[in-house]
């Protein structure tokens, strides 16, 4: 089964006449609607006519999430705030989040990537859909949302948390397909046994999970307590947000929708464009969005690519599953982490040279963020309420940066490993 | 007046405590009354000690946060009743303690007890006002 049949199934040549078409659009539009890319193209002497086929998508410079922070809030918008209807946003590396906006269309667009995801899942228009993905400026619920009203679903907002109830009107609704990050399924997994129900009282056939890397390994757990399909669903906000790409039945890799994104695989130090197969970061163009098209953009996701006709009969090419980064970026129960802005908060709470380690394990299911800093002389007080408020301060002050709980540890001087040049700050114990 | 007392950071973990009386008994440094305050992640060392600067100065060489307080050494009857006498009066005063502990040697039939309290100075002057004695730092050292 498709969404749309005539898009997933083209033909590679007409996928790339129509890539071409719409990558031209798009060049356009970026160039005469937003000062960045004019100018990073115009110092390259480059202008839209110069792209004559889709081979000359190389020549253009590659944006990153620097960019959109040199360009906060809205700079690269390449849409009038008059036609943006909704506003995502995600952690950035420093203080600042980085904004996305979508026009009417993009809206309508990401829900028909959402709409075919859910049909490689199995879902129909009189599948009862469970969104357990946050609500808000996170892509995750809003973005499963509209897709599975697009489907014409029937949607259960539960949005995370509240996972009792969750279970609860899981059983009496008689949910099908369930749209959370794996952890979270898996932390279900256990409510379920908690609360005494058997899977076999649910009717769950199909999840579709993403917004965290995860194994194989953890998919066969997922698909053994829940007894369902468990898919692979990728997506960033800075490119749409969820629904870039997704697994078929055969799980061999993630469609990535050509018709909307232009992959390309790179090595991340030469940025030479690398061969089907080679593992390399992946770069994605969007082909088919006006409030904030990005060119060539940095992903910082590690993957291969593999245009193999599938057995699905899609002909989109597929992606496999991601597992790594190649900076320093961690997912934390679907939240994006940098270092950095941990670093930012020490800083902001008086520590100059602040000497901290990041340990992520994975509890019973949730991932866990612990924060080891070295108490300085200037942080120690002789009394213990005092210690306590500066444990406090640090976690609420992360929670109000990143929106995570974390559990901050107080160490002694000079417990965390001290090494030449780049500092050992992130353990991550999460068996990945 | 007041005892100088130092106060150390430890983490919970073994050997962290008697890597502190170590460095103390290399120097050979009297402790004359300690304690510590415990968490579930880290501890409070509290100590009483004869040579305060080059103990701080000998904990702080070993890489251990440390710092000074100045705290109240009350004299107590040693016996029933002679401890609650003196918190009485802090009582009236409504001067709160934030934490005690006691002296490990007795002058005759005299225990003392270490305070620090939320107002020191108010403090002080409720207890001298109740005929009670506190110690100063050359005192504690003779004893």
């Amino acid at each position: 089964m498709y969404w749309n049949k005539t898009r997933e199934c083209m033909s590679r040549e007409e996928l790339r006449f129509h890539q071409f078409q719409k990558l031209k659009d798009t060049i356009d539009r970026v160039y005469h609607n937003v000062e960045s890319y004019r100018h990073k193209m115009q110092q390259r002497g480059i202008i839209p006519e110069d792209i004559k086929s889709l081979e000359d998508l190389k020549v253009l410079p590659f944006t990153t999430k620097q960019d959109l922070r040199d360009n906060y809030p809205t700079g690269l918008f390449a849409s009038p705030l008059s036609e943006i209807i909704r506003i995502h946003a995600s952690s950035g590396t420093t203080g600042k989040p980085t904004v996305v906006g979508y026009t009417r269309r993009d809206i309508s667009n990401w829900a028909e990537l959402v709409a075919r995801c859910l049909v490689m899942g199995g879902g129909r228009r009189d599948s009862v859909v469970q969104v357990s993905y946050g609500y808000g400026l996170f892509t995750g619920g809003l973005g499963f949302h509209y897709g599975a009203e697009k489907l014409g679903a029937v949607v259960i907002p539960t949005s995370g948390g509240n996972t009792r109830r969750q279970v609860m009107l899981m059983k009496d609704l008689k949910t099908e397909i369930l749209a959370c990050t794996p952890s979270y399924a898996l932390y279900i997994a256990e409510t379920l046994e908690e609360m005494g129900i058997d899977r076999n009282e649910l009717h769950l056939k199909t999840g579709i999970f993403g917004a965290e890397p995860w194994t194989e390994n953890m998919r066969k757990e997922i698909q053994e307590k829940l007894g369902i399909k468990a898919l692979d669903i990728y997506g960033l906000s800075e490119v749409i947000g969820p629904g870039v790409a997704c697994e078929c039945g055969e799980q061999k890799g993630l469609h990535i929708f050509e018709d909307y994104f232009i992959p390309e695989i790179i090595d991340p130090v030469t940025e030479e464009p690398l061969p089907p197969g080679e593992k390399g970061e992946l770069v994605i163009t969007t082909i088919d969005k006006e409030g904030l098209p990005v060119i060539r953009y940095r992903t910082r996701d590690i993957t291969s690519i593999n245009y193999e006709p599938c057995a699905c009969g899609r002909t989109h090419a597929r992606i496999e599953k991601l597992l790594g980064r190649t900076d320093d970026m961690l997912i934390i129960r679907g939240v994006n982490v940098f270092p950095s802005q941990i670093e930012s908060v020490l800083m902001a709470a008086g520590e100059t040279e602040p000497h901290y380690l990041l340990i992520v394990d994975r509890v019973d299911n949730l991932d866990s963020l612990e924060v080891w800093v070295e108490v300085s002389e200037k942080l120690f007080a002789d009394e213990v309420r005092k210690l306590e408020d500066v444990r406090k301060k640090i976690a609420s002050d992360i929670y109000t940066t990143l929106g995570i709980n974390v559990n901050v540890r107080l160490v002694e001087p000079h417990t965390i490993e001290r090494s030449e040049g780049k500092a050992k700050r992130v353990i991550d114990k999460r068996k990945m | 007046m007041f005892v100088k007392q130092i106060s150390v950071f430890l983490e919970n973990k073994p050997g962290r405590l008697s890597e502190v009386t170590r460095v103390l008994s290399e120097k050979n440094i009297d402790i004359s009354a300690i304690s510590i305050a415990d968490t579930t992640q880290f501890g409070i060392l509290r100590m009483i000690v004869n040579k305060p600067e080059e103990a701080v100065a000998a904990i702080k060489e070993a890489g251990f946060p440390v710092s000074t307080t100045d705290v109240l050494a009350v004299e107590v009857a040693d016996r029933p009743g002679g401890l609650n006498h003196a918190l009485q009066v802090l009582r009236q005063a409504d001067v709160s303690v934030e934490y005690l502990y006691s002296f490990i040697k007795r002058n005759e039939d005299k225990a003392l007890i270490l305070f620090r309290v939320e107002d020191p100075q108010k403090a002080v002057k409720a207890l001298e006002a109740a005929g009670i004695k506190l110690y100063e730092s050359n005192e504690i050292a003779s004893l």
